[in-house]
């Protein structure tokens, strides 16, 4: 029996379907990590280092031990396997037991029957510091005078680009130098984890919000002493990352507390903990030198990347080949002679977020474009068409760029969207910039616009094999699916259905519990998830699709090979046969599991030549702000971007990802930054560290510039970072048009506007 | 907890709940959610700032952490779970999920109760009405349009189920 649904949108690629944890989240029936609970349940927190650099004496829990409801307390003695982590280098301890080298180390975790007596705990454990001072400044860090911080030494990597002719020169030097303040990730839903011990002491099951379960798997063991499989890991609801979970946050301390006491251990952070316990976005200097000819196209690029990557390695040796592979921008450009040096310090560990190096590069880069613009009185729209790249470009690492480089119609198509109405003489006074502190006179506000353009790498680099994992199982119609695909918030539990959908005809899609109970998906980042775990599922589905109709041939004797998917049918493509999927698959159950990996790249060598990156995406954004000149308060007003996206698979899901993006990058251009003196955060909560509220939210203009890039299994490019990269030069140029000042860091101080 | 626990109850949603050995100095978020198992309301700053934590005390949209669990004794506290069944989402909710207002949906909870408290308030709010109702409640991953949007909807779809 065969039923058509065709009068019903189906939710199969290409549409705005709904995501299926939405009504649950809207509830608060969701689960988060935070949300869950256990019987018996101990809490767990972490003691933290005052100190942003400092020789630990002594540790006394003697008192803390006593306080009744205490159950243990652990120090770095009471790891039982490898006493350090880290994604790249395994340089960080899980506690500090001889030298603490960032303010908010841990050092040691306690257990208790409740927050406060945890709290109390730690106010009780007893610490001798021989106080030391910090390094904190890069300069210092690339002194080689300059004591070691670490056993490892203070630079983490140093990587030269060397390309073309180092001697050639431009009729026109323009150059800058652009200063990037620290950001934070900021995610809503704080750290938080579930622990539950085997009864025998011999493994450990966590539940946690994290961006890469298996990543997080390898290092618990590690520090457990355990094999991989008796540490199994679930996704608990994960409220936001932005690359603040790829980093052990409080996994292993988790794990350990419940492993000692045998009992089920909670820990979540404070929002305060929070700024302490992940990295944080890379601040840095960057140095550039561009040369041009008097027609404005550039002949040689010249400079220097400094990032300050804070305390532990993390991924900063990553996010600096990020940043000076992309320091070209998209544009052409022959010769380069380009130094990065990412480095350590006493101040904050930095590592991934959303950007990942190439926000920095951008910054720096956009700038250059319009001291471009301004040096050959060319239009600023003008010098960046003149110089955009194009498919089958060789970059200044010798790579040639294979993705597909829709980059003059996102620059067209943006330039072409209408701009905003003039502030009218009495606006509302929320209008105004300062927003609801209502101190703005109308007279004192000018307007500016901007521009910024920027390419961005997805998924991993540098000969990395990220792949990723997915199962597919079809049974009477409708279809399982099994992945350890991190759900962020970005919607691959969305995406993941519509491709089932789209591949197999079937309309019942559900996803299985998202754990290590299959083989990696990679991290949740790089904009890389849609491509790598979609391609994972698309690769699955279409496993099942040919077992499908393999049985369908075998019944009705014809070659498979005739047999195709219309809708939620499977049709001879040359006979008359038509059955439903449903009926096609009554009791008849396949499942096959795909692995997808993607080309693969190459490290850089001494000079910064090699493929070392997979693709690429490119986004255009303009901005217009209103500027207070005297109190030095801006406005967005608008954004206008078209982003080079492939092919849009759900357009609701995209539209979010590059309004959201905007947002961040709103905030790193005037109001977001860690503010670290003496490696002291000076302002670890939300009351001092401000981030955009809906009153900040500018008018976002869309265009999704679809051209599918052959390489793409779906056609379709990451969407996630593109949108938070190029406005945040696009703002501060916009800052620059209004004021005429030569504003070159963020994010933008009232103080850079007005002396 | 060596304190000396408390004894006291709450009206949650129209319900008596009793809240037993707790400690005095608790909030009503931690109480709501660690007590009393009301986890639609989140914790995300624990000082007023991201709105996460949004409730209603006597029809007054409260940051619950910021509020003593004890001294909201004798008051009517309304949290997301209270607005509709689980069944039966109301139309902010539904809304929320056509607009595509929730991604990692931390902040939504909030959200919903922020928006019911404005619409109870104000029923056809002007766009910056909505933006200045909204803007206690931090939302990192949509950059708020989507919310605007859904928003809008209820607004629409009630004037027309009124009219």
């Amino acid at each position: 029996m065969t039923t058509r649904t065709t009068n019903k949108q189906r939710d199969v690629l290409g549409v705005s379907a709904l995501r299926p944890d939405g009504i649950a989240k809207t509830q608060g029936t969701f689960s988060f990590s935070s949300d869950y609970t256990a019987d018996n349940m101990l809490w767990g927190a972490t003691l933290r280092s005052p100190h942003p650099y400092a020789r630990i004496i002594s540790i006394d829990i003697s008192a803390a031990i006593k306080i009744d409801g205490v159950e243990t307390i652990l120090l770095s003695g009471d790891v039982p396997g490898k006493l350090t982590y880290g994604l790249i280098a395994s340089d960080q301890p899980v506690f500090a037991s001889d030298y603490v080298r960032y303010m908010g180390e841990p050092i040691a975790a306690v257990a208790a029957d409740h927050p406060e007596t945890c709290r109390r705990a730690l106010d009780a454990i007893v610490i001798h510091y021989e106080v030391m001072t910090p390094l904190t400044s890069i300069e210092d860090a690339l002194n080689p005078n300059t004591p070691s911080i670490h056993p490892d030494g203070n630079v983490f990597r140093h990587q030269r680009i060397l390309h073309g002719d180092a001697n050639a020169t431009g009729d026109i030097i323009v150059e800058g130098e652009y200063e990037i303040g620290m950001q934070d990730q900021a995610f809503l839903g704080l750290e938080a984890a579930l622990a539950y011990p085997d009864s025998d002491g011999a493994g450990v099951e966590l539940v946690v919000a994290t961006q890469w379960l298996h990543e997080d798997q390898k290092q618990i063991a590690d520090c457990l002493a355990m094999p991989k499989e008796k540490v199994r890991l679930q996704l608990g609801g994960v409220g936001g990352a932005f690359g603040a979970r790829e980093d052990i946050s409080l996994q292993v301390h988790t794990c350990l507390l419940a492993l000692r006491t045998g009992r089920p251990v909670k820990m979540q952070y404070t929002r305060e903990e929070s700024f302490f316990g992940h990295v944080h976005r890379h601040p840095g200097v960057i140095a550039l030198k561009h040369h041009v000819t008097n027609e404005g196209r550039i002949v040689k690029i010249e400079g220097t990347m400094k990032l300050d990557g804070g305390a532990y390695a993390s991924t900063s040796s990553a996010v600096l080949i990020n940043g000076v592979t992309h320091i070209q921008g998209p544009y052409k450009c022959a010769n380069a002679v380009f130094d990065g040096y990412a480095v350590r310090t006493n101040n904050p560990p930095c590592g991934a977020m959303r950007g990942f190096g190439v926000v920095q590069a951008c910054f720096a880069h956009e700038g250059q474009m319009d001291k471009l613009a301004a040096a050959t009185g060319i239009d600023e729209v003008e010098i960046r068409l003149r110089n955009i790249i194009h498919t089958g470009d060789t970059m200044i690492t010798g790579q040639v760029l294979e993705s597909v480089a829709p980059l003059e119609r996102c620059i067209r198509e943006t330039a072409a969207m209408p701009l905003p109405a003039e502030m009218g003489l009495q606006p509302h006074e929320l209008d105004l910039p300062g927003g609801s502190g209502r101190t703005a006179d109308r007279r004192n506000i000018v307007r500016g616009i901007g521009w910024g353009v920027s390419m961005k790498n997805l998924m991993y680099s540098e000969g990395f094999d990220d792949y990723s994992t997915a199962r597919c199982t079809l049974t009477n119609g409708s279809v399982e699916l099994k992945f350890a695909t991190s759900e962020v918030g970005q919607g691959f539990v969305t995406l993941a259905p519509q491709i089932a959908r789209s591949v197999l005809g079937v309309d019942e899609v559900t996803y299985d519990t998202i754990d290590t109970q299959i083989g990696s998906a990679g991290s949740t980042s790089a904009s890389r998830q849609t491509w790598m775990s979609g391609g994972a599922v698309d690769g699955a589905c279409r496993m099942v699709r040919e077992r499908l109709f393999e049985h369908v041939g075998s019944l009705h004797g014809i070659d498979p090979l005739r047999l195709a998917i219309d809708d939620t049918d499977v049709i001879d493509t040359i006979g008359t046969l038509r059955i439903s999927v449903q009926e096609a698959s009554a009791n008849f159950t396949v499942s096959e599991t795909f692995e997808y990996h993607h080309r693969t790249t190459e490290d850089l060598d001494e000079n910064g030549q090699g493929n070392c990156h997979v693709a690429f995406a490119f986004v255009a954004h303009r901005a217009v702000v209103d500027v207070d000149v005297e109190l030095g308060l801006v406005k967005v007003v608008q954004i206008a971007t078209a982003q080079d996206v492939g092919r849009v698979l759900n357009p609701m899901s995209v539209t979010g990802q590059i309004e959201g993006g905007i947002a961040q990058g709103l905030g790193l251009a005037v109001m977001e930054e860690i503010i670290v003196t003496n490696g002291i955060v000076r302002n670890p909560s939300f009351t001092d560290y401000l981030l955009p509220t809906a009153l900040d939210a500018p008018q976002v203009l869309i265009s999704m510039i679809e051209e599918p890039d052959p390489q793409a299994p779906m056609g379709a490019k990451g969407v996630g970072e593109a949108p938070c990269i190029s406005v945040t030069p696009a703002i501060v140029a916009a800052i620059r048009n209004a004021t005429g000042k030569s504003i070159d860091r963020c994010p933008v101080r009232p103080q850079d506007i007005c002396f | 907890m060596s304190t000396s626990p408390e004894m006291y109850s709450l009206r949650v949603n129209g319900t008596e709940q009793h809240v037993k050995d707790a400690w005095i100095g608790e909030s009503l978020l931690y109480v709501l959610r660690e007590r009393l198992g009301f986890m639609g309301a989140k914790g995300a700053c624990e000082q007023g700032e991201c709105g996460s934590c949004t409730v209603l005390i006597n029809n007054d949209a409260v940051c619950s952490c910021l509020v003593m669990a004890a001294s909201a004794i004798d008051t009517d506290i309304t949290t997301v779970e209270g607005l509709a069944t689980t069944e039966t989402p109301n139309d902010i909710q539904q809304a929320f999920v056509t607009e595509g207002a929730v991604q990692c949906g931390f902040c939504t909870p909030g959200l919903i109760v922020a928006v019911h408290h404005l619409l109870e308030t104000n029923s056809s709010p002007s766009e910056i009405e909505v933006k200045e109702a909204l803007s206690g409640n931090i939302c990192r991953c949509t950059g708020y349009g989507r919310i605007f949007s859904a928003v809008q909807l209820v607004i629409s779809q009630r004037e027309k189920s009124v009219s």
